[in-house]
């Protein structure tokens, strides 16, 4: 009946999403240095490459550094961001939260190339640290998104009861506020993570040649042909989005976080 | 004839069992109202009965015709939701001439059919008006107007009340049981309000943890009530445990009551329960009765109530102002409790 | 007490996101349009001063050609994504909490992935020796395996496969807050499943859809990787050509004055879906 319809339909793209993952993560186990799927011989002998290969180590720690750290200073701007367009709306607050939305909104390629002017004039194109900024600027809208939310399910008299005890705001803020919204915190830097992670065209474009980032080492490598060890890096990749979302989903309710409101737990 | 039959109606969620093995007979063009405390499962045998949830077991009957694998939209029932679902995108007479535009009917027929409705649901002049633009109980009349519009075999409606204002709420129940009288159709309603269903229904299904507790008039599932659940779900019941004796007398706390022979008795000798209504309860001389103390006297305009305690039990009485016993607060009385008021039900 | 003076935080808290904000994103932005009018050294980097030239370049027939072909790919991608991205969101909305997790952490592993990632695994499947031509082959409908990449056809594919995860949960919001009750009280009339989808759940949802459409559009402007991995130099969008400009033709006034019409282009399509939301809200 229509119920075996709808079901089929949503196997059939989630089918198709997964298909070139699938013929990945097959041609990531080839034998030979070829990329034939399915794998004529299997081995794992490419994973192994992978983590004795200093020109992808080094790649790979990059990509982390610039993730984790980028990851923090995203959340860190997010985080009073969000509290003051929550305590106050104002023309200052909801211009301000805009221009937080703005980056992630806009074609990359945009706030790219103005990165790379910045950096230029500032004198600190090429280091990792024009990267880390790049990118914490760039994916400050995940926490802010994602914390606005936390604060949008707070009950407003909580905070009034609190002060009727005697609670100072500072007080407020870290025994009531803080530790209702940490899981939103936590899950805005992990979205920024992955996405810092995966993200090209901003590392490229600011510190491509001296910064060399996980991508764009795969990007580098595609034009001297193609070898299963790129599949590996991408099997790597997919695993660690799938361990951290499927943690978010776990833990937390994701389809809250992802803005669905009438949802039972 | 749409009587309407549900022949062993079963359906659980994982390991939850929402309605347990439901087996009734709803008779031609009556009224039921499906009452039970919230999570009871009355609103998920309504979902059956609309095809909207699957059964796990059982089926579903209409003027002897298995309809359990037919399904929603052939059904043509009327429904009127519990949040209304009026469509915010359509105006008020397309609301209420959806069902017909959906069965292809020609727009003129449609409008004047419309028109009719909303003349019987006494609001003729909102038609080309949007939902949002209605108070709360005219988007009610319009969604019970949308209910009727194919003239439905089986009108269902599911807390329809619940968003109203107290006084709106009584007066849409009377007008309601009118609309319903006057087209005959054949009505379940779901409340958890059981003043709403002693109102409106001809019968009333009493159910508890998916199970039907009691079917019967609204005088029968309040003055006979089938089991200690009903007793004090339906209005208040002082329920005590007595022992009833072989001979149609109980022994409640060392005291012995003869049962009148209007008293019900629904147990098998043994250990039992007493239910008597408030207003069935006696207070007088300390000497006679039960032995018990006034803790708390309140003055409720048309009634007085007094509440009395014995042994850590609590017993409410109400009285008729003119009937108000002499007795004051801290006094010690004594309680009988009135003959054919007394129903002994299972433990 | 005035009101600003219970607010839970304090008026500063305001300042390091501002100060931040400011100083990262807005005078990039600036100093970007400055370049776009700044006099080109060939060569070499370029000068200050105020010009058009680059303005003026891009009029020309060859990049109004890539505007134009940028603009089709995209909206291609938007309305083919949307189209199947709705009634699979529909269906997630209606799924069980649980079920509905697991198909949202796919989509947000299949989102995040980078585009070298997707255009590797795309170029793979569609290449001679894996995936789709292997198949064909197999099942007797190609005769010997060929490739399908580089051609529209690939690239295409790899923009919609990138948008889809995003036009589902660009419509998540919306479909998931509206009311399970009106359609089924539009089943309740009579209505098949599929007439209740047509007459009640999209034109309830048609300022949703359309603004799904919009930020698509936008999402796809923005695509410029996989052109180069999955399509030929005649498939290049403005995003190819303004890294292009900017790292390998050294000609940065250009590629700035090509970024300042695509924020313009989105900007302004952002703004419309803006207007929507509101009037959808009316």
């Amino acid at each position: 009946m229509t119920r075996g319809v709808q079901t089929a339909y949503v196997i059939v793209i989630l089918a198709l999403l997964a298909a070139p993952i699938v013929v990945v993560a097959g041609v990531s186990l080839n034998a030979q240095q070829s990329l034939r799927f399915p794998p004529p011989e299997l081995s794992l002998r490419w994973y192994a490459a992978l983590f004795s290969a200093e020109d992808w180590m080094v790649p790979l720690r990059n990509s982390l550094v610039i993730a984790a750290s980028s990851a923090v200073l995203a959340v860190a701007v997010a985080l009073p961001l969000a509290l003051h367009v929550w305590a106050r709306d104002t023309w200052v607050s909801r211009a301000l939260y805009t221009l937080g939305v703005a980056p992630f909104m806009l074609p990359p390629v945009i706030s790219a190339l103005g990165f790379l002017v910045f950096w230029v004039s500032a004198g600190l194109y090429g280091q990792i640290t024009a990267t880390i900024v790049s990118h914490a600027v760039f994916l400050v809208t995940l926490p802010l998104v994602t914390i606005s939310l936390g604060l949008a399910g707070i009950d407003r008299t909580l905070v009034e009861a609190a002060r009727t005890m005697g609670a100072t705001r500072g007080q407020i803020l870290r025994t009531v506020i803080l530790p209702l919204i940490l899981p939103y915190m936590i899950s805005g830097y992990a979205f920024a993570f992955v996405l810092s992670l995966n993200e090209y065209i901003i590392a490229y474009m600011v510190a491509g040649f001296t910064v060399e980032t996980l991508p764009i080492k795969i990007f580098n490598s595609l034009r001297y042909g193609y070898t299963p060890i790129m599949g590996v890096v991408s099997v790597l990749f997919i695993a660690l989005a799938v361990l951290i979302f499927g943690l978010i989903g776990k833990f937390g309710n994701l389809p809250r976080l992802l803005g669905a409101e009438r949802m039972q737990d | 004839m749409t009587e309407l039959s549900l022949d062993g109606l079963t359906k659980r969620f994982g390991s939850l069992t929402a309605v347990d093995d439901v087996t009734l007979n709803i008779a031609d063009g009556s009224f039921v109202c499906l009452l039970g405390p919230s999570g009871c499962g009355k609103t998920t045998l309504l979902r059956l009965l609309a095809g909207l949830e699957a059964p796990s077991a059982g089926r579903v009957l209409v003027a002897g015709r298995d309809i359990t694998d037919t399904p929603t939209h052939r059904r043509d029932f009327g429904m009127v939701f519990q949040s209304l679902a009026l469509f915010p995108h359509l105006t008020v007479w397309q609301n209420i001439a959806y069902p017909l535009r959906i069965r292809g009917r020609p727009r003129a027929e449609c409008r004047a059919r419309a028109g009719e409705l909303l003349d019987l649901v006494q609001l003729p002049d909102v038609a080309e008006r949007l939902i949002h633009q209605l108070s709360g109980g005219q988007r009610q009349r319009v969604a019970i107007a949308r209910g009727l519009a194919i003239d439905p075999q089986v009108f269902l409606l599911d807390e329809p009340l619940s968003a109203l204002d107290a006084n709106l709420r009584e007066h849409m129940q009377v007008e309601l049981r009118q609309l319903q009288q006057r087209l005959g159709v054949t009505t379940v309603v779901v409340t958890h309000d059981q003043k709403e269903a002693l109102t409106m229904a001809d019968t009333v299904i009493v159910m508890n943890e998916g199970r039907v507790q009691q079917v019967g008039t609204p005088m029968q599932v309040y003055r006979d009530p089938a089991n200690a659940f009903v007793a004090g779900f339906i209005g208040t019941s002082n329920l005590m445990d007595c022992t009833l004796n072989g001979d149609r007398s109980v022994e409640v706390s060392g005291l012995r009551v003869d049962l009148a022979p209007d008293d019900r008795v629904r147990a098998d000798p043994g250990p039992a329960v007493l239910s008597v209504r408030p207003e069935d309860v006696r207070v007088g001389a300390a000497d006679e009765g039960l032995p018990a103390r006034v803790t708390f006297i309140r003055d409720l305009g048309e009634s007085v109530q007094f509440v009395l305690e014995r042994d850590g039990q609590t017993i409410t009485a109400l009285f008729a102002p003119g009937a108000r016993p002499a007795a004051q607060l801290g006094d010690s009385v004594g309680v009988t409790f009135a003959p054919g008021g007394r129903v002994v039900l299972p433990a | 007490m005035s009101a600003a003076k219970d607010a839970p935080t304090p008026r500063w808290l305001a300042a390091l996101p501002a100060a931040w904000l400011g100083i990262f994103f807005l005078i990039p932005f600036a100093i970007m349009l400055s370049v776009s009018v700044a006099h080109r050294v060939p060569g070499g980097f370029f000068e200050p001063g105020f010009e058009l030239d680059s303005y003026r370049r891009f009029v020309s027939a060859f990049f109004g050609q890539i505007l134009l072909t940028s603009i089709l790919f995209s909206a291609a991608a938007a309305v083919i994504c949307v189209a199947l991205a709705f009634p699979f969101t529909v269906i997630l909305a209606r799924m069980g909490g649980r079920a509905q997790t697991v198909v949202l952490v796919m989509l947000l592993a299949v989102l995040s992935l980078s585009e070298v990632i997707i255009g590797f695994a795309l170029s793979t499947l569609l290449s001679k020796t894996a995936g789709v031509g292997n198949l064909l082959t197999r099942l007797g409908i190609l005769e010997t395996s060929r490739a399908f990449t580089p051609s529209l056809f690939a690239l295409l594919t790899g923009m919609c496969y990138l948008a889809l995860p995003y036009a589902v949960l660009v419509l998540y919001p919306p479909v998931s807050r509206l009311d399970p009750e009106l359609t089924e009280a539009a089943r309740m009339m009579g209505a098949t499943p599929l007439t209740a989808f047509r007459t009640v759940t999209v034109p309830l949802l048609r300022a949703p859809i359309l603004g799904a459409l919009i930020l698509v559009f936008v999402f796809t402007l923005g695509i410029y990787l996989l052109p180069q991995v999955l399509g030929q130099p005649q498939h290049w969008t403005l995003s190819v050509h303004i890294t292009d400009q900017a790292i390998f033709q050294s000609n940065l006034p250009f590629a700035a004055a090509m970024a300042v019409l695509l924020l313009l282009v989105s900007l302004a399509m952002v703004g419309l879906t803006l207007i929507l939301g509101r009037g959808g809200k009316a």
